[in-house]
């Protein structure tokens, strides 16, 4: 088969990723002009660590963003005469180059690569905020009250802590889990956790003006219930929810309007998953910047001016916790893509046509596939170490940054 | 301690008797045209029917273990042939040692356990020996002079390693030096048959000791950094001691306290890294069993996987504490 040599395939990746060197350079531009006005991120280009940082991250983002277009082929498109072909060879039918060669059942990496970074750009920002967001909404109470409630949250942090991430998933994340409640229940509470924590500060700062706190509160609980329920509203719940007799409600929940991210069961299971083992660690750092400021002389006179502890918490001690948050999120952001990864590694959740690049890492790492046709599993891991490296030295100069001020 | 061991084998307990999997269970363990009543008459014979709180009681031992007998007849009737269930009523647990029957391997979970730990432990050994004096190493020199360009690419280095989990790493170093230069094995499999030799081991050690190294190298970095600000350095410095002597006498000692901690906590992270290394390398030790009893549907195995997992990373954090207290002065032990 002939193919288009090493200079071929540079140019005909550089060739295909246009858009996004388009964006990249706009937003460079866009920096460059109002470098000063950016506070913190415009911080980040003065030293080389924090300007390679946001460069990576925004590549990735871009690429996921631009997936359709940057991609020659659907992900999941097979083309025989392709399978196994080396990188940058030519389908002698239509002339199309696999510019980065074609994977055991004969699809393209370069097109499986870029999807996949749609897939975990997707799951990993989400799944974080989430926890994030049920970190902080535990953690706050626990390190400002302190006492029982602190004890009680703690021990129970540190039961999902002293958990194996490991086994937790291959007892979480499995097709037989799906017809049982737990992963439905857990993800109900879990996304419970934003709704409640909006409601409470949206509560704590305008109670007693009811011209601005309805508003806000009616619109955090249809947002939050519609984000809810298109979470929820998997084709394998709503068929739990007819056996005990919900069918009224099972319809319900599977109304075309809440099926706007069309998330399927596996993905649920997923991000359930992540969001559980990832939320104890904010949780714990939470508690330990709340215990720390609660010593501070602005909770003191917010103390005697007569706030709420539920104020306190959300509008003095958050805001002051946000350096540290902003930091762990980023890293968390790329710990969850290795957990994402892992689980693809072990065929856990996602399903096995998934461009993933945890999914295609194992496939690519059979011995025999590793040993001849080694670009089908490095692909997706370069991809997968690049966009964490990209986080990792994001946050480290944030960190920087964020400790000059 | 012992109550978070509790909750958490009572958790692990109900995750691995859910009735999906039960079910597989009696389908693997009937005819395979077995009916629905089939299986619930084996899933009831053979005590899976009765009330948790007794099943539990029976795995951790205190609760006697009734033999499984034939409903009709009375006869007693092993639960699976390969193992040597009790024949009469006695406590049969992990108390008394007797993790259960592994339905994927075909033998009971005691035999097959130990030699997984060693195999594991074996490789635990070298990672630990590669891995904690380079990390240690790096963390120092990086942070024996702060922002100096020796520090930052060291910084860049480990942030690097950071951001390379087990898996890539492995796939990575398997093409580059067993696929493509052909140095080195690509499987760790020989080791357990014909002992650990330089060409099937160094690859998956290396690969697990990357991820840890940069982890370690930074907490290092960080408090080798805060240490050689101390007024102790200065007049070390200011007495005329060379740098190099002020480095290795006075700062290494507090600078390695908390690298400690951190290296401790590293056992339950490295758990992980175990599993994956050990699929990429087709090595059989403690992580290849959990795979294959967590994927065959095998409960005792994976329950038992999972409470020595769970030990290691509570002991872990008590020999952390414990080792904390020893060696920095100012903590003392209530």
């Amino acid at each position: 088969m002939e193919t288009v040599g090493l200079i071929g395939i540079v140019t005909g990746i550089i060739g295909r990723l246009w858009p996004v060197w388009v964006a990249l350079a706009v937003m460079l531009v866009a920096v460059w002009r109002f470098h000063r006005n950016l506070g913190l991120f415009g911080r980040l280009f003065e030293t080389n660590v924090g300007t390679a940082g946001v460069l990576i991250c925004a590549f990735w983002i871009f690429t996921a963003v631009f997936a359709n277009i940057v991609a020659p082929l659907d992900p999941r498109v097979q083309v025989a005469i392709m399978k196994n072909a080396v990188p940058g060879a030519i389908n002698p039918d239509n002339g199309m180059v696999f510019l980065l060669g074609g994977d055991h059942l004969a699809r393209d990496v370069f097109s499986r690569a870029v999807h996949g970074a749609r897939i975990v750009l997707t799951i990993a920002p989400a799944a974080t905020l989430i926890a994030l967001l049920v970190g902080a909404t535990l953690g706050l109470p626990a390190g400002y009250f302190g006492g029982r409630i602190d004890s009680t949250l703690s021990f129970l942090a540190n039961l999902v802590l002293a958990f194996p991430v490991i086994l937790l998933f291959y007892l979480l994340v499995t097709p037989g889990i799906m017809e049982t409640w737990i992963p439905y229940i857990m993800g109900g509470v879990l996304f419970l956790f934003p709704i409640v924590f909006f409601c409470v500060l949206f509560y704590t700062r305008f109670a007693g003006r009811n011209e601005k706190l309805v508003p806000y509160l009616a619109a955090t609980v249809v947002l939050g219930a519609w984000g809810w329920l298109n979470l929820m509203s998997t084709g394998t719940f709503a068929g739990k929810l007819r056996e005990i007799g919900l069918s009224p409600v099972a319809s319900f929940i599977q109304l075309p309007v809440f099926d706007a991210f069309g998330i399927e069961p596996n993905e649920l299971n997923i991000f359930v998953a992540v969001v559980f083992a990832s939320s104890p660690g904010v949780f714990r750092i939470v508690r330990g910047l709340a215990m720390d400021i609660k010593t501070r002389d602005y909770i003191a006179a917010a103390q005697t001016r007569g706030e709420t502890p539920w104020y306190i918490m959300l509008w003095e001690m958050l805001p002051n916790a946000r350096g540290p948050l902003i930091v762990d999120a980023c890293l968390r952001i790329g710990y969850t893509t290795i957990l994402l990864g892992t689980l693809g590694f072990f065929g856990l959740g996602m399903g096995s046509e998934s461009p993933d690049w945890g999914t295609a890492i194992k496939d690519g790492s059979q011995v025999a596939q590793l040993r001849l046709y080694f670009w089908q599993g490095v692909t997706p891991a370069l991809s997968l170490m690049s966009l964490v490296l990209g986080l990792n030295l994001l946050a480290d100069s944030l960190r920087e940054q964020s400790l000059k001020d | 301690m012992l109550l978070t061991m509790l909750c958490l084998s009572a958790v692990v307990f109900m995750f691995v008797n859910l009735e999906p999997n039960l079910r597989k269970l009696a389908i693997f363990q009937t005819e395979m045209r077995a009916s629905d009543q089939d299986l619930e008459n084996w899933l009831q014979r053979n005590g899976y029917r009765d009330n948790y709180a007794a099943r539990f009681g029976r795995w951790i031992g205190v609760w006697p273990k009734e033999p499984a007998r034939d409903p009709a007849t009375g006869a007693i009737m092993p639960r699976f042939r390969y193992c040597d269930e009790p024949t009469e009523s006695r406590l049969a647990g992990v108390l008394q040692g007797d993790f259960g029957c592994s339905t994927a391997f075909r033998t009971t979970v005691n035999q097959r356990l130990p030699e997984a730990l060693k195999a594991t432990g074996i490789l635990m050994f070298w990672v630990m020996i590669v891995m904690v004096p380079v990390s240690l190493l790096i963390g120092v020199l990086a942070g024996m002079r702060e922002g100096s360009r020796l520090d930052r690419s060291l910084s860049v280095a480990s942030i690097a390693s950071t951001a390379t989990p087990e898996y890539v790493s492995g796939v990575i170093f398997t093409a580059v030096f067993a696929s493509w230069l052909g140095w080195l094995n690509g499987s760790a499999a020989t080791a357990i048959t014909k002992g650990v030799s330089f060409n099937n081991f160094t690859l998956p050690v290396m690969t697990m000791a990357i991820y840890g190294i940069g982890y370690i190298a930074r907490m290092t970095r960080a408090s080798m950094a805060e240490v050689m600000t101390a007024q102790y350095i200065r007049t070390a410095r200011l007495k005329g001691l060379s740098f190099g002597g002020v480095v290795v006498k006075h700062a290494l000692r507090n600078a390695l306290i908390a690298p400690f901690t951190v290296i401790m906590l590293q056992f339950p992270w490295l758990l992980t890294g175990v599993v994956v290394v050990e699929s990429i390398f087709n090595y059989k030790g403690f992580g290849w069993l959990l795979v294959q009893a967590a994927s065959n549907n095998d409960i005792d195995l994976v329950l038992a996987c999972g409470l020595i997992s769970v030990l290691l990373v509570l002991l872990t954090q008590l020999i952390s504490d414990i080792g904390y207290a020893f060696l920095n002065p100012r903590i003392r032990v209530a």
